[in-house]
């Protein structure tokens, strides 16, 4: 089962600079109970997005015209909280591709990559400069290389290399599947556990 | 420098349970690491279970996987249907995908069901040195027990049930020693609370802690896993203990672990379980147990915490947006900076979740409310974490109290600390509550959430208002 490949991507950004931003925020607890993996993008930020009649919040970063694009660059410790993968479905359904941060939280991390949703990690004062470049101007284009593994802004003239391990970077670019590759090993694992002294 | 080799480095508990669950290093990857037990709920495994089917293989070891229904249940009538249709079909996927599978599930009613960190070690399926997941963060609660245990996504779900195996990359690791003693009046819950005020909501992002130190040694098991529990509130990976006597004595009055006829040579092999003297760790921590209070939250994050009798700090927050979510949170709490909140009205009290709903927190709880009453206009919801936490209370005489002190004791599940069922906090209500995560709108949309340890959740539900535990024990003694 492939996913889509990641190579380059190249969008305008939505910037939300918060710090601690928890996966209950990124999608609350009351609509996690469907069974399958679409459709959770209607509620990313539920709460933040519309009041409780359901009508949006006009300074709600999402309901801004001016912003919009395929990255989200967010504040620090960003998916902190619930182990829920909804909040990297919802990112994902909603039509971002990467998320930008100076931190993730471990497991929003995981999820991410198992999606193939880019997080993607550079300095806090580049983060700041990034956020404070999109807010006075929505239009710039930045662009994020995986395998040069290079985010960039022609203009602003930013060029950051950031950090994923090889085989990570592989998967993503290939679309290549982890289940699959675990799969794929299930005769060495049934090995280890002979080596164990059985399965039980 | 010949026998170098020869020489054992020193290593921390953590590396011993690690490298041996390792199957296979990735290069500058991941490890594939063996799962000991997985656990499973309604809420994050359902998508999980049809990418077996898409790829036509079945679970790989459904003996290890352990499934209960406990998020979106309802703490009422459990013997009728569950009337909300959506969290029905969830449960029902979860029955039917563990019928088919062959996997132990713990249904509604289920004289074994529970929430999952609550029944699971009950059961005696959460032992020493054993690396455990579930897709749940609070699955760090087993760590209590010297287990490599996290929590995962779903995707990470599908990879257990297909190869009992999941990709993970090494955490760093920080000890955190916690010398002295606790004063009366403060719980482990408050510890914990400490802990996370102090380094923050992200402070050990990266990190698996290893908790040590006299006063963590002179815990039992629940007050073990209430610390561990709530590692995922400073970003850890997961905390762990290592296994002691107490360890021991817990597991031995398990019916099934007594059972086990491997049990003694197995106990020989936990004691040994333990950091090395001189082990290095990537980042040490010292507490001192005797400095902490009763705790209370005053934010939208378990980080944001003060001494019960605190006062907020002031709007001078550091680091870029500091202020920002520290305004926010308080505009959300309807708070303001430097203010007290010893008095503050409390409008719902919740005791329970897998951070408090075992049978010490229904005690201590309990010891607080004898004899007095329900504060009016409070209302109160106490859910036992688990059926056998509930016989328990019953068979002890805790149900009576808080009956006679007006409670109505529910029955299990996750209840308010995520409100995925009807137990919502409504808007811009105060709660005060035992549960882990005061996040907005965690407790349901505009809920207002302070969470404390059980003895400060009971001292609010008997006064209506936030209050030091030690001034109502004062009054006892």
């Amino acid at each position: 089962m492939n996913r889509r490949k990641f190579t380059i991507l190249e969008s305008t950004c939505v910037p939300l600079p918060l710090g601690n931003v928890d996966t209950d925020q990124i999608i609350p607890a009351r609509f996690l109970s469907a069974t399958s993996r679409e459709g959770f993008g209607k509620n990313l930020f539920r709460d933040w997005r519309y009041d409780k009649n359901g009508n949006e919040i006009k300074d709600f970063v999402l309901n801004r015209p001016e912003y919009g694009g395929s990255i989200l660059v967010a504040g620090s410790n960003f998916g902190c909280g619930s182990s829920r993968e909804h909040a990297v479905w919802a990112i994902a359904d909603y039509g971002f591709r990467a998320v930008v941060s100076d931190s993730f939280a471990d497991i929003f991390r995981n999820n991410a990559l198992n999606n193939g949703l880019l997080p993607v990690e550079i300095p806090s004062g580049m983060l700041s400069d990034l956020t404070e470049q999109i807010g006075a101007n929505p239009g710039i284009i930045v662009k994020i290389d995986l395998e040069r593994q290079i985010i960039s802004a022609d203009e602003t003239g930013m060029s950051v290399p950031f950090a994923i391990n090889s085989f990570r970077k592989q998967c993503l670019l290939n679309g290549l599947d982890n289940v699959g590759f675990l799969v794929n090993m299930r005769s060495r694992i049934i090995e280890y556990e002979k080596s164990r002294g059985g399965p039980g | 420098m010949l026998f170098q080799g020869l020489t054992m480095e020193p290593r921390t508990l953590f590396d011993k349970i690690w490298d041996p669950h390792v199957v296979k290093s990735v290069e500058d990857g991941p490890d594939v690491l063996y799962i000991d037990r997985h656990y499973i709920h309604e809420v994050t495994s359902p998508q999980a279970f049809p990418g077996l089917r898409q790829r036509r293989i079945g679970v790989f070891r459904p003996e290890k996987t352990t499934a209960v229904a406990d998020h979106n249940i309802p703490t009422t009538d459990q013997h009728l249907p569950i009337r909300d249709a959506v969290s029905r079909a969830q449960v029902e996927a979860l029955a039917d995908n563990c019928r088919v599978a062959g996997i132990e599930y713990f249904g509604i009613g289920h004289h074994n069901n529970g929430i999952v960190h609550v029944t699971g070690p009950e059961l005696g399926k959460t032992l020493p040195g054993m690396t455990i997941v579930c897709g749940d963060s609070h699955t760090s609660t087993h760590g209590a027990f010297g287990t490599i245990a996290f929590g995962i996504g779903t995707s990470e779900v599908e990879m257990v049930l297909a190869s009992q195996c999941i990709l993970q990359t090494r955490p760093a690791r920080m000890r955190i020693t916690v010398n002295g003693e606790l004063s009366k009046g403060v719980t482990p819950k408050d510890l914990i609370l400490y802990i996370i005020s102090s380094i923050s909501t992200s402070g050990a992002a990266g990190y698996f802690v290893e908790y040590a130190g006299e006063a963590i040694k002179s815990l039992g098991m629940e007050a073990r896993m209430t610390i561990c529990n709530m590692s995922i509130e400073m970003g850890a990976r997961g905390g762990l203990i290592a296994p002691d006597e107490i360890t021991i004595d817990y597991l031995s009055r398990i019916p099934s672990f007594n059972r086990n006829p491997e049990a003694e040579s197995l106990t020989e092999n936990w004691l040994s379980l333990r950091t090395d003297p001189g082990a290095v760790f990537d980042r040490e921590l010292e507490f001192d147990a005797s400095s902490v209070p009763p705790m209370i939250t005053w934010g939208t994050n378990p980080g944001m915490g003060m001494a019960v009798d605190g006062k907020i700090p002031e709007a001078d927050q550091p680091g870029p947006g500091g202020n920002d979510s520290f305004l926010k949170a308080l505009e959300y709490m309807g708070f303001k900076p430097g203010m007290k909140l010893l008095g503050h009205p409390v409008d719902y009290v919740f005791l329970g979740s897998c951070t408090n709903g075992r049978i010490e927190d229904l005690r201590a709880f309990a010891s607080m409310v004898e004899g007095r009453q329900k504060a009016p206009g409070v209302t109160v919801l106490i859910v036992p974490g688990s059926q056998q936490v509930a016989r328990q209370a019953e068979e002890e005489g805790l149900t009576e109290i808080f009956k006679r002190a007006g409670f109505a004791m529910r029955q299990p599940g996750c209840s308010s600390c995520l409100a995925m069922n009807d137990d919502k906090i409504p808007p811009g209500k105060y709660s005060v509550s035992t549960s882990n995560r005061n996040f907005e709108g965690r407790q349901g949309p505009g809920a207002r959430t302070i969470l404390a340890g059980p003895l400060a959740a009971a001292a609010a539900a008997v006064t209506g208002r936030i209050t030091d535990p030690r001034e109502l024990i004062r009054v006892c003694d």
